[in-house]
């Protein structure tokens, strides 16, 4: 080993290239990259061979063509004649939907369980921890298949609701819960409606201010105005009373029980399988969300606690003021990944026959037009695009609440 | 003070009281309900309410459980006995037990083989769990893969023997060589043990698994929980190297292999593992030089090893993190090159901070082998939905044979997880 004398300027030997750590690394790298390319061309090669020996090329084309089958639950325009590209869309809305709805659920359950799990009180603390054991020790896959299972072999089938004289009644005389899955009622939005729905957001502006009045009020002269009631009036009051004064514009849908003798009509039905995927979803992940909001509480360190009953804060405002901020960076970055795990489980969907992008592109438009490389990759980019573009929200959110250190 | 007591006061008393206990309400099971169920009313109300909870699930499930018929030979006669009564139909699971635990192709007499490999799994995955046991025993667990192999597959037994062959001789050369150089070593090892590979492939006569002392089984036909198990053991253990390699690649000060290995790990982490096993079920075939027959199982151990590789080298990229600066900057002052730094001073602290995250990642992957159901391979999930809820014996029978599942699957995954708890207990040096 000599460190004493470096090689003098320009006299560049080939031996340098593996001894010299100067030109070590472009050695290491050329071998790389000659490897990857002679990776890539033998895979594409293959390909290339195996394609042209089955007759088949890589082609876009039956995006355009009519997919032929039938989607159960749409949320946008969608018959059998329409294209496979707008099979497509539909899986994309359909997989969007169950995600937004599960991260939602999942954190429901996860932050209740995971504030009960440090509760004082020993029985809860012990059910939330079996709670959180079993969900998060069998696979999420059993979960969707026993909970689809509980809706299709345990609910009555529609035909139970139907008729003058039906076996069951409807809860509420509106929601009907069949094997195939709930009906609820649907808004009608009748001429008018449009003016409530002003009046409801122009209200929720109303509150904001309110409150941002009743805190420059308290900050500049001590005087404390109440907040609770205030907010419920301005939120239920206006709203109600233009209900009325438009003459009720917006009504409800019920599912008619009399339509017809074999199912009903009318309303929102909510499938069986978007209900089970759901459910599963969301106490699965809110099994690991649970333990990540304890953890999340856990950090921060008692004294913190301490020092804010020292201050005379009470026990709500020392949660809301002094240990919910702290704990909150700690417990965002895991329940955004949790977010991006839900949405890569309602690939799923495809166990309970639920018309998600992978139901849809991956399942049966691959096998009916069999352009097997191409849905695979197109299902992919999507997916792609979705987690990149959570985690890279994430980032920007990581880096704004990093703690501030020199 | 006066001489005479009773003179200045009124009473003194002499003597001490004896010790009386706590009161009632300050010890024993009563202080411990009133902390602990029923410290505040809106406590003690949870309280109430998560009674009420346990005993509305025990009085709906324990009859239906203890009464369950564990002897009957269809579903039918099940409920015939039964009678209109409430209560499990186990019986499923007796006469059914061959095939949640096999598959349905797995030749009945041949039961015995996986039934070893899987009592030699403990023996050999015994000296890696447990550091105090004799590192002898590691010879164990080296045959296993190949033991295990040959136990579930049969055929010949010269294919896992060149198998062990080209891995003992990769393993002489690179122990030759190391002293040497890390490159060297590895390089060599690695080549050595392909030419055995090739050579002895070549010298395996044809037609061997004919007369093969075990039955040769292929890979279609296995199934059950078994598939379950080499699918989760094979990934896991295959990711782990491949793992470690992607996480120091993607620390590496080197940016055409930085970039490969980013590209590969966000990759993979960004699509869901049921895609991959597309790709291994309609599309990895077309990969393959045209005219080898890869077989669905080694596709799908290849599309779910990526997968785990990628988020193992996350958590090792985590563990390296995590290690102070002060640990690379004393490896360098100490003349280590890179190969020896990393195996002697770096990887062995990061391994240990990220063997919770791996354990997490292995139980998350073990959970994950019920995937490979979707594409019609017939693991546990996979013979429960198709050819057991589809039979004619067994048509319409759901909870016993999901939570048979349910069971199965917890107390493997708990047993990691508690295995991992306790191993962090064990090798947490610091301080406190």
């Amino acid at each position: 080993m000599s460190t004493l004398t470096d090689s003098p300027e320009g006299t560049f030997r080939l031996s340098m290239l593996l001894n010299d750590r100067r030109y070590r690394s472009y050695t290491f790298q050329g071998i790389a990259l000659v490897l990857l390319i002679a990776v890539v061309v033998y895979l594409a090669n293959n390909v290339m061979t195996n394609l042209r020996d089955l007759g088949l090329n890589i082609s876009y084309e039956f995006l355009g063509s009519p997919a032929g089958y039938d989607i159960n639950q749409t949320l946008i325009d969608y018959s059998s004649q329409s294209t496979n590209l707008r099979a497509a869309f539909v899986g994309i809305i359909n997989t969007l939907l169950v995600a937004v709805l599960a991260c939602i659920t999942a954190t429901f359950f996860g932050v209740i369980a995971g504030v009960l799990r440090l509760s004082n009180n020993w029985l809860v603390r012990k059910l939330m921890a079996v709670y959180v054991e079993i969900f998060r020790n069998i696979p999420v896959l059993i979960w969707i298949i026993i909970i689809f299972t509980i809706l299709t072999a345990v609910l009555p089938g529609s035909r139970a609701y139907l008729g003058e004289t039906p076996d069951k009644d409807m809860l509420l005389g509106y929601f009907a819960f069949t094997n195939r899955g709930v009906y609820a009622p649907a808004p009608i939005w009748n001429a008018g409606s449009g003016v409530v729905v002003a009046v409801f957001v122009a209200s929720i502006v109303g509150i904001f201010a309110y409150r941002r009045y009743a805190r420059n009020l308290l900050y500049a002269t001590g005087k404390l105005l109440p907040t609770g009631w205030p907010t419920l009036a301005i939120l239920i009051v206006p709203v109600v009373l233009t209900f009325f004064i438009m003459g009720q514009p917006i009504g409800l849908d019920a599912p008619d029980p009399l339509a017809n003798r074999f199912n009903l009509k009318g309303g929102i039905q909510i499938g069986a399988p978007l209900i089970a995927l759901w459910l599963a979803l969301s106490i699965y992940t809110g099994a690991f969300i649970a333990e990540n909001v304890r953890a999340g509480i856990q950090a921060v360190s008692k004294g913190q606690t301490e020092a804010a009953a020292a201050l005379g804060l009470r026990s709500g405002r020392i949660m809301n003021l002094v240990v919910l901020p702290q704990a909150l960076r700690v417990i965002i970055p895991p329940l955004i990944s949790n977010y991006l795990n839900i949405t890569k489980n309602t690939s799923l969907a495809i166990a309970v026959g639920y018309a998600d992008i992978t139901a849809t592109l991956g399942g049966i438009t691959l096998n009916q037009t069999g352009r097997a490389i191409e849905c695979v990759m197109l299902l992919m980019l999507f997916y792609l695009v979705i987690s990149l573009g959570i985690s890279m929200l994430m980032n920007v959110y990581n880096n704004a609440m990093k703690l501030k250190e020199r | 003070m006066s001489d005479k007591r009773a003179d200045s006061v009124a009473f003194v008393r002499e003597t001490f009281l004896a010790e009386q206990p706590a009161p009632a309400s300050a010890t024993g099971v009563v202080k411990w309900l009133q902390d602990n169920l029923f410290p505040t009313w809106g406590n003690g109300l949870l309280t109430i309410v998560s009674l009420y909870v346990i005993y509305a699930l025990v009085t709906s499930t324990a009859p239906w459980m203890f009464n369950g018929i564990w002897n009957t030979e269809s579903l039918s006669e099940c409920r015939e006995i039964l009678d209109g009564a409430s209560a499990a139909c186990f019986s499923v699971l007796t006469e059914r037990w061959n095939q949640l635990l096999f598959g349905f192709k797995y030749p009945p007499s041949e039961y015995w083989r996986p039934t070893v490999a899987f009592v030699l799994m403990f023996a050999a995955l015994a000296p890696v769990l447990f550091f105090d046991l004799p590192r002898k025993l590691l010879i164990i667990t080296a045959l296993f893969p190949f033991t295990a192999y040959w136990l579930i597959w049969g055929g010949t037994i010269f294919t896992p023997l060149v198998a062990l062959l080209g891995v003992f001789a990769g393993y002489l050369v690179y122990a030759r060589f190391v002293k040497g150089s890390f490159a060297m070593g590895f390089f060599g090892g690695v080549a050595a043990a392909f030419a055995v590979w090739i050579v002895g492939g070549m010298m395996i006569p044809e037609g061997a698994n004919d007369a093969a002392l075990l039955e040769a089984v292929p890979s279609r036909d296995l199934g059950g929980f078994m598939l379950n198990m080499m699918l989760g053991l094979t990934c896991v253990s295959l990711s782990v190297p491949i793992g470690i390699a992607l996480a120091l690649g993607r620390q590496s000060s080197l940016p055409l292999i930085k970039v490969i290995c980013v590209v590969f790990i966000e990759f993979i982490r960004g699509v869901p593992l049921i895609t991959l096993l597309f790709v291994a079920n309609v599309m990895l075939a077309y990969f393959f030089p045209p005219g080898s027959g890869v077989d669905l199982f080694l596709r799908v151990v290849i599309m779910i090893t990526m997968f785990s590789a990628a988020y193992i080298a996350e958590v090792i990229r985590g563990g390296l993190a995590a290690l102070p600066k002060g640990q690379y900057e004393a490896a360098d002052s100490l003349g280590l090159d890179y190969p020896q730094a990393m195996r002697l001073i770096i990887l062995p602290q990061a391994l240990k901070i990220s063997i919770p995250g791996i354990v997490n990642v292995a139980v998350g992957l073990f959970k994950d082998t019920t995937l490979v159901s979707v594409i019609s391979m017939f693991d546990l999930v996979g013979m429960i939905r198709g050819p057991i809820l589809a039979s004619t014996e067994w048509n319409g029978i759901y909870w016993e044979l999901f939570m048979f599942a349910s069971v199965l699957f917890f107390i493997v995954c708990y047993g990691i997880s508690q295995y991992s708890q306790w191993l962090e207990r064990r090798l947490a040096t610091d301080h406190r």
